[in-house]
């Protein structure tokens, strides 16, 4: 019976694909490969766009319910009164964004001030370029499709700065010196985490590590985050992907308690829009890259639900995660610049080092329970032990202030 | 061990999100305008001028302007009326010609309601007020801010009904002394003139054409209108 489901859904798996190729065969040969780049840059920059302005509504709506509120829950088709339960919020935040004033302050270096949120955008979408959204469905199918990712993405950092210092704001400045310390110091358990796989799978090609995470044992797929170096690896991933891309309880670049609206304080308008945008798009491709290493990409978790299309369960995935994000903002307090960098070097480093070991154990050891018992005892206790010692020193007591005299 | 109590609070807010789409109670705000919260006893917004029976008459202001002195943001604006009409009492009084609050500027402190003497201006309850004229759309005049007792009854029951038994109070005793007054003047006019002397000079012209009216104003309500009336003989 799948195999025929399969056999049904396959065409549908497969429809970007060939509409592509059905649209480029109008054209003369030479001008393919361009003509296909372009439609797929196409896709991407619209696909993507729409799916952050879906999320900010259902971050907005999730938020709500997990503070027993509605959240937006009025706009809908204008004229009417169909409401869509407040999904056409989006429109008129953007239309907003587009027509307020563009205020630049007068102390501000205004060309870096106004390159910034185009730098910004700039890496972010060229991150989309080596990810599999699908079979067959990746634009640059890279053989160092990995190494690109992380190249292009800290290019980040350079708009954040840019930002931070060219609005001449002390708040911008502290936020993106925040920034900075922040990405650099969980830059390093992200690409540490994320050598496990390379080592494991022994290439960067990201379609490849996909495949290598196909089919499937007893009905579960496997996928490397069923394994306890992947398990281990794809949490540090997580958390570092969360800071990464500056979402509570991370959010010290921008913490709006502290430092009003850190690098974008001196923002508005359309160039906010796009930082917002920009903000939004890296955190799906940091999501998108976690998924494509560790949850399996666009295959499906158990056998019988293969014949879902790839792209579904790529996008499936996604907002699974990207709800996470939310629940997770939703619950954390933001954390205090210490213990962001404790928690960075003296935790996330450390299991993330070990982690690399542990994987390179689970390769040389033969199949078997053996392999996952000590593995598995390595991690838990190297995280019992490194937890241990990071809440060490929290004694929480009388406290007492020393002023300046 | 690390993490138990992120966990622990990630559970909570689960639960929030799960339980919002299942009981309605967890729910705290309301859809404002279809649904509505009753308002509160004392809730309070902008001023209103009360009147009895006919808007144009039975306005209780007399235009004696403390509301106007005292108003901290100044926004109010009266001008008193060249000729007079009878209050509640029967007593001729000035009333407002013009009586303009600009809601604008009104800060909502109801001191003008603790000043007036002559339980007159209110609060209204009235907050829908947006309108796209700035200037005119939020300067109230007389007949927008004249509201009849039994809107104020609606509004705040207990105070309107103190309202109502001081008024009823001031009323008596100012019948009373009326009494007292034309039994003084009786025996007064049967004895001697000393005792008409006596008398306060201020409110001879008052007193001239209607009897009733104290002749001893020296009460805690009534000495506003006292001072209030000799400027009108001045201008006439």
């Amino acid at each position: 019976m799948f195999e025929q489901l399969n056999r049904f859904f396959a065409p549908v798996d497969q429809i970007f694909v060939t509409t592509l190729h059905w649209l480029v065969g109008f054209l003369p040969a030479a001008w393919r490969p361009v003509a296909s780049s372009m439609l797929c840059i196409a896709f991407i920059l619209m696909v993507f766009p729409a799916l952050f302005s879906i999320v900010t509504i259902f971050e907005r709506k999730g938020i709500g319910r997990i503070q027993n509120r509605y959240g937006p829950n009025r706009v809908g088709i204008p004229g009417t009164k169909i409401r869509l339960a407040g999904f056409g919020q989006f429109l008129p935040d953007g239309l907003k964004m587009l027509t307020k004033e563009d205020i630049v302050p007068r102390a501000a270096d205004k060309l870096v001030h106004f390159l910034a949120p185009v730098v910004l955008l700039i890496p972010v979408l060229l991150t989309y370029a080596v990810l599999p959204f699908g079979r067959n469905m990746a634009l640059a199918d890279y053989d160092a499709g990995l190494l690109f990712f992380f190249a292009v993405g800290g290019a980040v950092e350079v708009s954040v700065f840019m930002a931070g210092w060219s609005s001449r704001n002390k708040y911008s400045l502290l936020g993106a010196m925040r920034a900075i310390a922040q990405m650099l110091s969980y830059e390093i358990p992200l690409i540490l985490s994320s050598v496990t796989v390379v080592m494991i799978v022994g290439s960067l090609n990201l379609t490849r590590i996909v495949e290598a995470q196909a089919g499937h044992t007893f009905g579960l797929a496997n996928w490397f985050v069923f394994t306890p170096w992947g398990l281990l690896g794809y949490l540090i991933f997580f958390i570092a992907s969360l800071a990464e891309s500056n979402r509570s309880p991370f959010d010290l670049p921008e913490a709006e308690s502290e430092i009003i609206a850190g690098y974008f304080t001196e923002y508005s308008g359309f160039k906010f829009a796009l930082f917002f945008l920009g903000e939004y798009l890296g955190m799906f491709a940091i999501i998108g890259l976690g998924i494509t290493l560790f949850l399996g990409g666009w295959t499906a978790p158990f056998a019988c639900l293969d014949f879902i299309p790839s792209y579904l369960w790529f996008l499936t995935k996604m907002l699974g995660i990207v709800f996470i994000f939310i629940w997770i903002r939703a619950t954390l307090p933001r954390l205090r610049m210490d213990q962001l960098m404790n928690f960075a070097w003296k935790f996330m480093l450390p299991l993330a080092l070990l982690n690399v070991l542990v994987a390179g154990l689970w390769h040389y050891l033969a199949i078997g329970p053996l392999r996952w018992i000590a593995c598995a005892t390595i991690i838990i206790v190297a995280y019992v032990a490194l937890g241990r010692g990071l809440m060490r020193h929290q004694k929480l007591g009388q406290r007492t202030y020393r002023y300046a005299d | 061990m690390l993490g138990e109590q992120i966990m622990r609070g990630m559970a909570v807010t689960a639960k929030n999100f799960f339980g919002s789409y299942v009981s309605k109670n967890r729910l705290t705000t309301v859809q404002y305008p279809e649904e509505r919260l009753s308002q509160k006893a004392n809730t309070r917004q902008f001023p209103m001028l009360v009147f009895d029976g006919d808007p144009d008459k039975g306005l209780r202001c007399v235009a004696c302007t403390i509301c106007e002195k005292e108003c901290p943001p100044q926004c109010i604006y009266i001008v008193k009326s060249k000729d007079k009409k009878p209050d509640y009492k029967g007593q001729p009084q000035l009333y407002p010609a013009v009586f303009d609050i600009d809601v604008s500027v009104c800060m909502s402190c109801s001191i003008c309601v603790e000043v007036c003497p002559f339980e007159s201006i209110k609060m209204n309850t009235e907050f829908e007020l947006s309108t796209d004229d700035r200037f005119e759309g939020l300067l109230f005049h007389k007949d927008k801010l004249s509201k009849s007792n039994e809107y104020y009854h609606q509004l705040h029951p207990a105070d309107a009904r103190d309202s109502d038994a001081f008024l009823a109070a001031e009323n008596a005793k100012a019948e009373a002394k009326a009494k007292a007054a034309a039994e003084a003047r009786a025996k007064a006019a049967a004895t001697a003139a000393t005792a008409a002397t006596a008398v306060l000079p201020t409110t001879a012209p008052a007193t001239a054409t209607p009897p009733p009216p104290a002749p001893t104003p020296a009460a805690a309500a009534p000495p506003p209108p006292t001072p209030a009336t000799p400027p009108p003989p001045a201008a006439k």
